[in-house]
């Protein structure tokens, strides 16, 4: 028997897994790791993605301070993040008012779901169709009610709130679907002793089923915070960063610098992507610390 | 943002599979022109082209308009074609700059063309060199409702109290003077390029557009004092921010709107949506300042060789050959655009036939704001454009705004 033979049949159990885990670190170092580095190192540089690159220091993170655009992206980008929660309890109660044995009910599950299956595209032109100032269904609402149409995404007052709610609608469907599935594991038996002892309604909700519901929560929290700052498709969809760059997110700045017609600020986009990092950063140590603790037993 | 990357993948694979395999008397042609009537003109000029070189053939990689953008960029650089369509203009100077466009002097020479093009030689010079082969362009200026404005007794308008008059007997009569969405921006860009060349004349347009003059200047105030009195009077379209250009022709077709500043390639939607030639009428923007040359927009689309071309020599006899009047004729009669060749003849259509009578006459053509400023400061100024026309009272805002742009990206 070679050498490394030996070696393998001694510590094979020790080894295998990291065989296994090969290929996926391999990717993930080369598509995920590299590349932060790579836009770090980009974001130093003066480049339109044709010619020379030229080294800048951190001119362009000096620029990014003094960018009105790039502050609007980030208090556009903190609504979102906020006010994305609200997919949460309304998923909750969608998922309460479901889950019942009714006839039918599969169905109706199906087209509660349904938001979500369709593209971000799609869904984005049903809501500007829906905000149309002169056609829109809002606005025929409105005009009924005797109130003056409001062109909700051309009007930098509302075109934040406007996108997000259009945002809401699928990820209120996630959401649900998240709590649907948590809602099969809760325990009768629990539900049973805690009406022996007469709670009902709100309190049934909020101390037995909820707590049981936890890791569903959590799940709902990451994917909505992360649905939060990649939003993109919608703002590109519906507004393209208007009127006037009042709907851009960190996400849509970044692609519009590096990327659209007016763009090739390969530098400039870089430090911007870099900042996003520094935003999710935060949140991800956030969430792995939670996990940590968890994992530890509580 | 994954798919666009993916979609420029493919394209360089693409086209680095097709670049591979060119032979001596085989040219490859990239260009964007997926639409029907761009697309039918491009078959018939390669055709025609096949025909009349037999040795030569071509292969032609057909773009998505809107992706051309960004993969021009990757094809350039990764595995050229010999030829690549683009524009006129400070658009082309990124790649002129980068060294991946040749220069063409010698077709130019060969062919006569100084004289033949001489309309465009000046958008296609840089540096003292020809840097390809404009093959057609297209007028700006208001298309209007003829019925509308004969109901109303309106004439014509030929100066700017004549406009304000017409588009005050409009809203009398609750008509929107202008229809216009600026949803995209470069629409309000076509706006601001007629008010200021009318205020300012075209080579202070140019210069402001080249970087040359500041936005604070007291010129560009009287351009934009002049845009707040047509806001306003109310001349534009209500909520036009939320349109894009084409959601803006409806209300022209209903009969809501009178006006709209654009290029001609508005006719054949506005005709499509059954608007007759009885009904539809165009007329050149009316002057401002009086004395001011007329100057007018009148972008120019282009073909280019490559830096890095495989066979420089059949690409420019193809060059040559869509410089000659008769398939300029031709290209232009199906694009139902205006030939740039002096010898070719215009197609028989009455917008054509107006916009090649005015073009004609003005000595000052500009590209449009976004082929004239480099790509960074139309974006500024383009946004800048439409947040004034919805928030005039910011107007001071928005020029310190630009003046910065203005700063950093010359």
């Amino acid at each position: 028997m070679s050498s490394f033979a030996k070696y393998w049949k001694a510590n094979q159990v020790r080894l295998a897994p990291w065989v296994f885990l090969t290929p996926g670190i391999f990717m993930f170092l080369m598509y995920v790791i590299f590349p932060i580095f790579q836009s770090a190192s980009l974001s130093l540089y003066e480049w339109d993605g044709l010619g020379e690159k030229e080294y800048v220091g951190l001119r362009n993170y000096v620029e990014l301070m003094d960018d009105e655009a790039f502050y609007t992206s980030l208090k556009n980008n903190v609504i979102w993040l906020v006010l994305y929660m609200l997919a949460i309890p309304g998923g909750l109660f969608v998922a309460l008012f479901l889950n019942q044995t009714v006839r039918g009910i599969r169905i109706y599950k199906s087209l509660f779901f349904f938001p979500f299956v369709i593209s971000q595209v799609v869904v984005g032109l049903v809501f500007t169709w829906f905000y149309d100032p002169s056609f829109g269904l809002l606005n025929v609402v409105i005009q009924s009610f005797g109130f003056d149409p409001i062109a909700v995404l051309a009007d930098e007052r509302f075109v934040t709130y406007g996108i997000i709610a259009a945002g809401l609608w699928p990820q209120t469907a996630y959401c649900m679907i998240l709590y649907l599935t948590g809602l099969n594991a809760v325990d009768p038996e629990q539900i049973e002793a805690a009406r022996l002892d007469n709670a009902k309604g709100w309190k049934m909700l909020w101390y037995v089923i909820l707590p049981q519901l936890k890791p569903a929560t959590f799940i709902s929290i990451v994917v909505t915070v992360i649905g939060a700052l990649r939003s993109f498709d919608l703002v590109s969809i519906m507004t393209d960063g208007g009127p006037w760059g009042s709907s851009r997110v960190l996400a849509f700045y970044m692609y519009e610098k590096a990327f659209s017609e007016y763009g090739f600020r390969m530098g400039y986009g870089a430090a911007i992507a870099v900042v996003l990092l520094g935003i999710m950063l935060v949140y991800i140590s956030g969430v792995l610390y939670k996990m940590y603790r968890d994992e530890k037993g509580l | 943002m994954t798919n666009i990357i993916q979609k420029n993948l493919i394209a360089v694979a693409v086209s680095a599979a097709l670049g591979t395999t060119a032979y001596a008397g085989e040219i490859v042609i990239n260009t964007d022109t997926s639409d029907p009537a761009p697309k039918a003109a491009f078959e018939a000029v390669i055709a025609g082209f096949e025909a009349e070189n037999p040795d030569v053939s071509v292969t032609w990689n057909l773009f998505d308009h809107e992706g051309y953008k960004s993969s021009i960029r990757n094809f350039l650089t990764a595995d050229a074609p010999d030829l690549a369509n683009w524009y006129a203009g400070n658009r082309m100077l990124p790649f002129v700059n980068a060294g991946l466009f040749a220069s063409v002097d010698d077709v130019w020479e060969e062919n006569g063309l100084n004289d033949s093009l001489a309309s465009a030689a000046g958008s296609m010079t840089i540096d003292g060199h020809k840097w390809g082969v404009p093959y057609t362009y297209y007028q700006w200026g208001v298309y209007y409702r003829k019925d509308i404005f004969a109901d109303l007794g309106i004439d014509v308008p030929t100066n700017w109290e004549e406009f304000k008059a017409a588009g005050a007997t409009l809203n009398e009569n609750g008509v929107t003077p202008i229809t216009i969405g600026s949803k995209y921006l470069w629409t309000a860009g076509g706006v601001f390029d007629y008010l200021n060349l009318r205020t300012n004349g075209y080579d202070f347009h140019m210069a402001l557009t080249k970087g040359e003059i500041a936005w604070t200047d007291d010129r560009v105030r009287a351009t934009m004092a002049n845009w707040l009195e047509l806001i306003e009077a109310d001349f534009f379209l209500e909520n036009h921010a939320a349109y894009s250009w084409q959601e803006a022709l409806p209300p022209m077709v209903r009969g809501e709107a009178a006006m709209y500043i654009m290029g001609n390639f508005a006719v054949a939607p506005l005709r499509e949506a059954g608007l007759t030639d009885d009904q539809l009428g165009f007329f050149q923007f009316p002057e401002i300042t009086p004395g001011i040359e007329l100057a007018e927009d009148a972008p120019t689309d282009t073909i280019h060789l490559t830096a890095n071309a495989k066979n420089p020599v059949d690409a420019k006899r193809f060059l040559a050959y869509l410089a000659r009047a008769d398939v300029q004729t031709e290209i232009n009669a199906t694009l139902g655009q205006l030939p740039i060749n002096s010898g070719s003849t215009v197609a028989d259509d009455v917008f054509l036939q107006a916009g090649f009578e005015m073009l004609s006459n003005t000595n000052g053509i500009a590209q449009f704001f976004d082929r004239d400023a480099p790509a960074e400061m139309a974006k500024a100024g383009m946004e800048g454009f439409q947040e004034f026309m919805v928030k005039p009272d910011r107007l001071e805002a928005i020029l310190e705004r630009l003046e910065k742009a203005r700063q950093r990206a010359y």
